[in-house]
């Protein structure tokens, strides 16, 4: 017979200890440690030398501008769209809403390079069509307009997700009772539909709010050249020109970027309060509204702003990959090769970066599982008063913007750790804690949507078949939530290897990541090579975005991000 | 094997909350088929997650024998308790076959080869699904899944199969048929079966004894028999049988199976006594002359004959059968042949 244990449910003593110790590491300890710094320099005094350099407000100022103009380019695109795809009978709405996701998985640094070939008078597409402008005259995205509004492009699909959840939400009795009361289609959509849709609206336009001010890719490729600094790549740059004040100003100024998101977050919080008993009844599908003889002009549109917002940009890109040089125009004559032979067998740099953000993004994606299955066992089995606590905590780094998240990093490990006095600064390992931490939040949901899934006495039949836990795990939990897991692997691997803004500030000779690299080679004017090595994170972000889709209809709710 | 004994247990889930569970005590036989009778939520299910070990007891303990299973300190898990259970859902694990399922417990045990496979082979052949052993539970119809769920249980011979609402999901001709199941598995295997329903008839066709819960108390435990003739108190008599609870002056001494003359006396007494519980069963009501008399408040036609529901002079309602039709309305005299006093 076996010793007795304590506790009657069915977790092993040492998890609750481990899952309080991954998120202390992952999420406490960061973000202490930012704090501290922060809170320590401001009580110094060094806050105020920076406080008063109008640089700071400058950039504070553009940083709020873009991000504002930004969200309306986002609720104006992502709500057509949610609208016109939810409720009228459109055709082809499942690839429509698939392709106006896509924007949003393509890296940032991608879409800001990918604009860049579509407009100005260096454009190897504009060039091939006859329609650029003339030399010198200057490239339009360099602006502040040009950053909002490839802010709207890519952060649109945040406002469409969030919108055609509310919609999707909405209970079909409340329309039917409506149109029953002797309610116009029109009268339905303006009285019912609408006024109920407001909060995914509003939580939709926050989210893509704090999502443009952690954005680091466009205004580093738009902004920097034109001296528009927006908070992230005023840190980045901060950080570029290092002096003795840099930790305490960058603290100082992600400080600033935490609490812009925290604001956003919270407005979102709150006008989402209540959504889950606000609306009663049936619900799940939307009435259908007609559109009759305005239906192809409706998909029309859509058509043209995917056309314009997806298709002319990514053609740009191929052709500016294809170009031999920047500015040379591109004719079938012209066309080669080069930079994709240049890229794949030549160039060492490409090699190494492909390598560690493979490497990196396949640690993370898997080292990650193996944390998050136990962890989210842990967030659904347990009783324990600390569950909302602990899933907060771990939401949290990934809520932040990616810049502050690397601040932090960067302080708690500038000098070594103690006790064993190994530093990994500067290192590969650092870029892989800060992955951890960032991503955690991505691989944890759709194993915790997994896990609630699971009827529980599939477990407790095999707690009396004799199994213990890690019988149990390895024979009935991992197997059951096996498709929820290969989805987390998925779109860890698919953010991590696309990811910029974390490795921008992290890396250092010999750990360089796709982003940096795709960003270093444009900003040293290798403008083709960037953009064929763009082409090709273009190329497996779609394969591994549709090997999800495929994947969807055994996935429980909510675990591929762009279905609703 | 041995016998399980309950003493004093408690479980109470939020501190400072209703106890779920309260004081109950009970002692089940070797072998024996205990039915855990009571309305949903009385903690009937906690009492059987408890001997399971999937709760811990709050206070007092549980017995196998001489061996403490759990108390409030510490308690044996699950996986060393060599129980089996049924679940309601019938928990089979979507992803193994029904053989794999079925062989899982074996598998665990550290059993292999030529042996497990046989022993599968006999579970799956004792509930008549030696066909289906390479199907997936996706499947299998509610039924066959039931099979497996129990299957899956015989295959270890465990000390003691618990069945939570086991028939649940079925439809009315499964039930009987697996009714017909279980008690053929309890023969068979010779284990403590504790079943938890709250469907009287389904507890008084399978148990040798049955447990009344409600309200986490422990009202009576008996044979069915018994527990059907001498019923203990208002909740007992009030759930087993159709009977009505008549409210009326006590009976003149302590006997509590009251015939038609002393019948005839409390439903004439006048005076203001004290009143007691008296259970009056339908089958028990016989239209006759020179009965007391009674209004017909509404008439059902179920086949064999007619249920009526009749009111008494004074308001309060009681049930009774008819062989002939009788209308709503109708003014009727009848003889009480049998009572009991709760």
């Amino acid at each position: 017979m076996t010793r007795p244990q304590k506790q009657g449910n069915s977790q092993p003593r040492w998890l609750f200890p481990f899952v309080v110790t991954v998120i202390f590491c992952l999420s406490v300890l960061p973000l202490g440690r930012l704090a501290a710094t922060g809170i320590m320099s401001a009580f110094r005094g060094g806050a105020s030398e920076l406080l008063s350099d109008p640089s700071l407000w400058r950039s504070v100022y553009d940083t709020l501008s873009t991000s504002f103009f930004g969200m309306i380019a986002a609720v104006v695109l992502g709500g057509g769209f949610a609208l016109l795809l939810t409720l009228f009978d459109i055709r082809g709405k499942a690839l429509l809403g698939f392709l106006f996701m896509l924007p949003t998985m393509i890296p940032p640094q991608v879409t800001a390079l990918s604009w860049i070939g579509m407009t100005g008078p260096s454009s190897a597409l504009l060039k091939a069509l006859g329609l650029a402008p003339p030399l010198g005259s200057p490239q339009p995205l360099y602006s502040v307009g040009g950053i909002a509004l490839l802010y709207g492009v890519q952060n649109a699909a945040l406002v469409y997700l969030s919108l055609r959840a509310g919609l999707l939400a909405l209970p079909r009795d409340g329309v039917e009772a409506a149109r029953l009361s002797g309610a116009s289609s029109f009268q339905v959509l303006k009285d019912v539909i609408l006024p109920l849709s407001l909060p995914g609206f509003a939580a939709g336009a926050a989210i893509a709010f704090v999502s443009c001010v952690g954005n680091f890719g466009i205004p580093a490729i738009l902004g920097i050249p034109a001296g528009i600094y927006t908070l992230p790549t005023l840190i980045y740059s901060k950080f570029a020109a290092f002096g003795p004040r840099t930790f305490a100003d960058i603290s100082v100024l992600s400080a600033l970027i935490a609490i812009l998101s925290v604001v956003g977050l919270m407005v979102e919080a709150r006008v989402l309060r209540g959504r889950d008993y606000r609306v009663i009844g049936l619900s799940g599908q939307v009435a259908v509204f007609r559109l009759g003889a305005w239906r192809w002009l409706a998909e029309l549109l859509l058509w043209l702003t995917i056309f314009l917002i997806l298709f002319m940009p990514l053609i740009a890109l191929v052709a500016s990959s294809l170009a031999p040089a920047y500015g040379v125009p591109l004719s079938t004559a012209t066309a080669t090769t080069k930079a994709y032979e240049e890229i794949l067998f030549r160039q060492a740099a490409t090699r190494i970066a492909f390598t560690n953000s493979l490497s990196l993004s396949l640690a993370t994606a898997f080292g990650l599982l193996v944390v998050t299955v136990l962890t989210g066992y842990f967030l659904v089995r347990s009783k324990s008063r600390f569950v909302g606590v602990i899933s907060a905590l771990a939401e949290i780094p990934y809520a932040l913007p990616g810049i502050v998240l690397a601040v932090a990093f960067i302080l708690l490990f500038a000098a070594p750790i103690p006790v064993i006095g190994i530093s990994i600064y500067g290192t590969i390992w650092i870029i892989l804690i800060a992955y951890f931490s960032s991503f955690f939040a991505v691989s944890l949901k759709p194993v915790v949507s997994a896990f609630r899934q699971l009827d529980p006495s599939l477990e407790e039949a095999a707690r009396l078949s004799g199994a213990g836990f890690a019988r149990r795990l390895a024979d009935i939990l991992v197997p059951l939530v096996a498709p929820a897991a290969g989805a987390s692997v998925i779109l860890v691997f698919l953010i991590a290897c696309n990811e910029l803004t974390v490795s921008a500030l992290l890396w250092s000779a010999g750990t360089q990541t796709l982003g940096v690299l795709i960003y270093n080679l444009d900003d040293s004017g290798s403008f083709n090579i960037a953009a064929a090595l763009s082409v090709l994170v273009v190329v497996m972000v779609i394969a591994m975005m549709i090997v999800l889709e495929l994947m969807a209809k055994r996935l429980p709710k909510g675990v591929v991000p762009w279905r609703s | 094997m041995a016998k399980l004994i309950l003493n004093r247990l408690s479980k109470t889930f939020d501190l400072g909350g209703r106890a779920a569970v309260n004081d109950v005590s009970l002692t089940v036989r070797e072998g024996g088929f205990l039915a855990l009778l009571g309305p949903s939520g009385c903690g009937k299910t906690t009492v059987l997650r408890m001997i399971a070990g999937f709760e811990q007891p709050s206070d007092g303990s549980i017995l196998l024998g001489e061996r403490v299973l759990a108390d409030a300190g510490e308690m044996v898990p699950p996986e060393h308790r060599n129980m089996a259970m049924v679940f309601q859902s019938y928990a089979l694990w979507p992803h193994m076959s029904v053989a794999e399922n079925v062989g899982y417990p074996l598998k665990v045990r550290g059993i292999s080869g030529e042996k497990r496979d046989r022993k599968v082979k006999e579970a799956l052949a004792a509930v008549h699904l030696e066909t289906y052993a390479d199907r997936r539970p996706a499947d299998l119809s509610g039924g066959q899944r039931q099979r497996v769920a129990l299957a899956r249980c015989l295959v270890t011979e465990p000390d003691v199969v618990l069945l939570d609402e086991p028939l649940a999901n079925l439809d009315r001709h499964l039930r009987q048929e697996m009714e017909e199941t279980f008690r053929e598995f309890h023969a068979r295997s010779g284990a403590t079966m504790i079943y938890v329903t709250h469907d009287q008839a389904e507890a008084m066709a399978l148990a040798t004894d049955v447990a009344v819960m409600s309200e986490g108390r422990l009202l009576q435990v008996a044979t069915p028999e018994e527990i059907y003739a001498r019923p203990e108190g208002r909740l007992v008599g009030g759930l087993v049988g159709q009977g009505s609870i008549l409210s009326l002056p006590s009976p003149v001494g302590d006997g509590r199976l009251l015939e038609w003359p002393a019948m005839q006396d409390i439903l004439a007494d006048r005076t203001e006594r004290t009143c007691a519980d008296i259970l009056v069963r339908p089958q028990d009501v016989e239209i006759a002359a020179g009965g007391a008399a009674v209004t017909v408040l509404s008439v059902l036609f179920e086949g064999e004959r007619y249920a009526l529901r009749l009111a008494l002079p004074d308001g309060q309602t009681l049930r009774a059968f008819s062989r002939h039709p009788v209308k709503s309305g109708d003014r009727l005299a009848v003889v009480i042949r049998s009572a009991w006093r709760l």
